[in-house]
C-alpha cells in the first residue's frame, strides 16, 4: 500500500497522455498538474466537467483526451459521476459489459464550482460514498471569466472584482478541512509545481475504493499576473512559503507531505504576482502582509505543536 | 379484465416497473413522493431489479439521469413544480444529450405564494427545453403514458427525453380503476433499451456534450434536436396505433369528445379537462352543439391535427390552468397554430382557471359556453378572463383581514 513507483522526477512520464495543443492559457498551472495525473490515471478513464476554463480542453470535434469526456453543468458534475458510475454498475451487474470495458470516473472541475455553486453536490457525492475522482485545479479566482473574486481567492489578492487597497478582505474558504469532514476514502492537496508528491497521491488515491479528491494549485500567469515560464517557480514558492500546505487525509488521519520547514516570508511569493503588486507599490501594506503572514504562521504552528 | 385501484402516482410506479427501467435517480417533492417511495419499496423486497439513488437535488437528479442515460441504461425519473424548475439548466442540458430518459412530473402551482396544489405553470415552464410532454387526464393513462414515452423517447427517429405529466392530488392522490397490462405484452411493445452509440465504454472513448465555438454548429445541433422532437408527432401516431393493437386502449395526439357536430369547442390540458366532459354531457342533453378537445402531446405541439378539428368551428373557449402575461399559454400557442390558415378561424375566447387547485364547477362550464356564444355573437373576444367567485373573493378578504395588511401604494400627498 504505501509501495510507491515514484522516487524522484525521473520515475515521471515524459511522454504525456494527454494531447497538446490545447485552448488553455500558456503556462497554465491546473494543465501542468493534470497532465502528470492523467499519465497516472491512463485511458480508461471518463472525465465529468463543470463549467470552467478546462471546459475548453474538448471542444467538438477535438480532445486531447484518449479516453472519455462529458461536459455537464457547473453545479452537479459529482452527480453526473454518480449517474455514469451508477450505470456502469448497472450493466456490469447485468453482465451487458464486461470488467475490461469499466472506466474510472474524474470529476474535472475549477475552484469556481468546487469551493461554491457545486460544494452541495460534492459533499452528497462524499457521503453516498461514490467511487471516484475528484480533481479541483484550484487558481484562486473565476479564471475562465477574466479572474473575479470566488470562495478559493485569498486574503489580500486583488481580482477583476476586488480592486480595493488592500485587496479581498476575505479568507480562502478551507476547502481540504470541508472535504476531509466528510472522512472520504482519500482526500489531498497537490501541485504541479511538486510532481513527485503529486504523483505519489494519484498513485495511492487509485489503489483506494470510495470518494477520493485532490485541490491542485494551479498558478495562473493569466489571472495572478505573472509570466508564464515562472510556473513552476511560483508554484514552489508556495509551497515554500508555507501557503500551499501539502497535505493527505487517509479516512480522517492527515499528514503533511511535503512540510517546508523553514519557511521563506510570504512576501517572497506575493511580489512574483501583479494581483499582490498593491502590497507593495506604491507603499508597503504592512497591515495586510502582516495578517496574511500570520495566517501561515498560526497554521503552521498550529501542525507543529 | 381484472382492475386494480391505483393512484396516478402508483400508476406512474406501475408504468416504470412495467418498463423496466434500470435506474432511478430520486429527490423527495410533494406531491410526487409516492412514486419514489413505490419504487424503493419494490426494490427493497427484491420485487424489481432497479438501482435507485437520491441526490441532493433535482439539479444532481437530473444530471445523474442524463449520465446514466449517456452510459446507455434505461432510465425513470419524478419530480413536481419547484423540483422541475431547480433542475430545469439540465433539463435543457440532458435534452441537448438526446438522452431518452422518460421524466414524470407531477403538477404543483409555483411559488410565490408557496401552494402545493396543482396547476400547470410548472410544467410549461419546461415547453422549450427540448423534451416532449404528454398530458394525462387518467390513472390509466399515466401508467399508459410512459410506456408510450419510452417507446417515443427511444426512438432512432426522436432520442430525446419525454415527461409525462399529471395533475397533483385531482391524479396523484385519486385512486382510479387501473389495468395493469401483463408483463409479456409490455415486453412486445417495449423491447429493451439499445443505446446504440450513447455509451462511455473503455473500448470505444467518447466525448459527450463537448463545447462547440461558434454559432454555426450550435445551430447545427440544436436545429437537429429541434427536428427530431418535431418527428415525435408522426411517431406517436404510430406507435398509438401499436398500443392499440397490443392493449386494446387508444392514445391519439388528441383527445376528442363530440367534436365533429359541435359549434363550440372547450380545449383543456390534464385531469380537469374530465370535469369539462362531465359538463359536455349536460350542455348536450339541453341541446347545445359542445364539444372537448384535450391535447395529449403538447411538446410537440399537434398544430395540424388542431387545425383540424377546430376548422369550421364558431367558437373556442380555451380553458388555461396556468397564467402568463398576455393570456394563457395554450390559448396563445394555439392562436399561433391557427393563424396561418387562409380559411375562416373560429373565435378564441380564453378563460384562466383551476390556479392552485382551484376547482372550475359544472356551472361556469355552461358560464364558459354562454360567454363564448355571447363573444361569437359579437364577432370579438373579452380580455382572458378569471374564474373567480364573488364568494372566493369574500374569503380572500377575510383572510386579509386577518392578515391584518393589505398592501395599498403610498398615498401621495396632495
Amino acid at each position: 500500500m504505501n509501495e510507491t513507483h515514484f522516487h524522484s522526477i525521473k520515475d515521471l512520464s515524459t511522454h504525456h497522455l494527454l494531447g497538446a495543443g490545447t485552448a488553455m492559457c500558456a503556462g497554465c498551472g491546473g494543465l501542468e498538474a493534470l497532465q502528470v495525473i492523467y499519465d497516472i490515471l491512463g485511458e480508461k478513464t471518463v472525465f465529468i466537467n463543470a463549467a470552467g476554463c478546462m471546459t475548453l480542453l474538448s471542444v467538438y470535434p477535438y480532445t486531447p483526451f484518449r479516453g472519455s469526456w462529458l461536459y455537464t453543468a457547473m453545479a452537479s458534475a459529482p452527480a453526473g459521476a454518480q449517474g455514469v458510475r451508477d450505470a456502469l454498475d448497472i450493466l456490469l451487474e447485468k453482465q451487458l459489459i464486461g470488467t475490461d470495458e469499466d472506466l474510472q470516473t474524474v470529476v474535472l472541475t475549477g475552484d469556481g464550482s468546487a469551493y461554491g455553486m457545486g460544494l452541495s453536490a460534492t459533499s452528497a457525492a462524499i457521503e453516498r460514498g461514490l467511487d471516484f475522482l475528484y480533481i479541483c485545479y484550484d487558481n484562486e479566482g473565476y479564471g475562465n471569466t477574466g479572474h473575479q473574486s470566488s470562495g478559493a481567492t485569498p486574503h489580500g489578492a486583488r481580482t477583476a472584482t476586488c480592486r480595493t487597497v488592500h485587496g479581498f478582505s476575505g479568507d480562502k474558504k478551507d476547502l481540504f478541512a470541508i472535504w476531509a469532514a466528510h472522512r472520504p476514502a482519500y482526500v489531498a492537496t497537490v501541485a504541479g509545481a511538486e510532481p513527485v508528491d503529486l504523483a505519489r497521491k494519484v498513485e495511492k488515491a487509485c489503489r483506494l475504493k470510495g470518494p477520493r479528491l485532490l485541490i491542485a494549485l494551479a498558478p495562473c500567469p493569466t489571472g495572478w499576473g505573472y509570466d508564464p515560464q515562472e510556473t513552476v517557480q511560483v508554484g514552489k514558492l508556495a509551497v515554500a512559503c508555507g501557503l500551499w500546505p501539502l497535505k493527505e487525509a487517509v479516512q480522517g488521519k492527515i499528514v503533511h507531505t511535503k512540510p517546508p520547514g523553514k519557511r521563506l516570508p510570504v512576501e517572497t511569493y506575493l511580489k512574483t504576482q501583479d494581483r499582490f503588486a498593491h502590497l507593495f507599490e506604491p507603499q508597503r501594506d504592512e497591515q495586510t502582509l502582516h495578517e496574511i503572514q500570520e495566517r501561515v504562521d498560526i497554521y503552521w504552528r498550529e501542525w507543529e505543536e | 379484465m381484472t382492475r386494480t385501484l391505483l393512484t396516478g402516482n402508483g400508476a406512474a410506479a406501475w408504468g416504470m416497473r412495467l418498463a423496466r427501467a434500470d435506474y432511478l435517480p430520486a429527490f423527495p417533492i410533494t406531491p410526487q413522493t409516492e412514486i419514489i417511495e413505490t419504487v424503493a419499496s419494490w426494490i427493497n423486497r427484491n420485487e424489481i431489479e432497479c438501482r435507485m439513488t437520491t441526490l441532493e437535488s433535482e439539479h444532481s437528479m437530473l444530471t445523474a439521469a442524463g449520465a446514466a442515460a449517456a452510459t446507455g441504461v434505461r432510465v425513470f425519473s419524478a419530480t413536481s413544480s419547484q423540483g422541475l424548475l431547480y433542475g430545469m439548466e439540465m433539463l435543457y442540458t440532458v435534452a441537448g444529450w438526446r438522452a431518452p430518459l422518460v421524466l414524470v412530473n407531477v403538477s404543483r402551482g409555483l411559488a410565490a405564494p408557496i401552494t402545493l396544489e396543482p396547476d400547470h405553470n410548472d410544467i410549461l415552464a419546461a415547453r422549450d427545453c427540448g423534451a416532449l410532454q404528454i398530458h394525462c387526464a387518467t390513472c390509466q393513462e399515466v401508467l399508459d403514458s410512459i410506456l408510450l414515452a419510452y417507446r417515443l423517447a427511444e426512438d432512432w427517429r426522436v432520442r430525446l427525453p419525454v415527461i409525462v405529466n399529471l395533475d397533483g392530488f385531482y391524479l396523484s392522490f385519486t385512486r382510479e380503476p387501473v389495468q395493469i397490462p401483463e408483463a409479456a405484452a409490455v415486453n412486445r411493445f417495449l423491447p429493451p433499451f439499445d443505446s446504440g452509440n450513447l455509451c462511455f465504454r473503455a473500448s470505444a472513448p467518447t466525448s459527450q456534450a463537448v463545447a462547440v465555438l461558434g454559432g454555426g454548429p450550435y445551430s447545427y445541433f440544436r436545429y437537429q434536436a429541434y427536428l427530431a422532437a418535431m418527428n415525435a408527432l408522426g411517431v406517436f401516431e404510430e406507435i398509438g396505433q401499436e398500443f392499440r393493437k397490443q392493449f386494446g386502449r387508444s392514445y391519439d395526439l388528441l383527445d376528442t369528445y363530440h367534436c365533429d357536430d359541435a359549434d363550440i369547442l372547450f380545449v383543456m390540458l390534464g385531469s380537469f379537462a374530465t370535469k369539462a366532459r362531465e359538463a359536455v354531457d349536460h350542455l348536450r342533453a339541453s341541446g347545445q352543439a359542445v364539444g372537448l378537445v384535450r391535447p395529449r402531446l403538447l411538446r410537440p405541439f399537434p398544430k395540424m391535427a388542431l387545425q383540424r378539428v377546430l376548422a369550421g368551428k364558431q367558437g373556442v373557449a380555451v380553458i388555461d390552468q396556468n397564467l402568463s402575461p398576455g393570456g394563457g399559454f395554450l390559448y396563445t400557442e394555439l392562436a399561433t397554430a391557427l393563424y396561418d390558415q387562409s380559411t375562416a378561424k373560429p373565435l378564441l375566447v380564453n378563460f384562466i382557471g383551476g390556479l392552485g387547485g382551484r376547482d372550475i364547477s359544472r356551472e361556469e362550464f355552461f358560464e364558459i359556453a354562454a360567454e363564448t356564444r355571447r363573444a361569437v355573437t359579437a364577432g370579438t373576444a373579452p380580455l382572458p378572463r378569471l374564474l373567480f367567485t364573488a364568494a372566493e373573493l369574500r374569503e380572500v378578504r377575510k383572510l386579509q383581514a386577518i392578515a391584518g395588511s393589505r398592501r395599498e401604494p403610498p398615498r401621495r400627498e396632495p
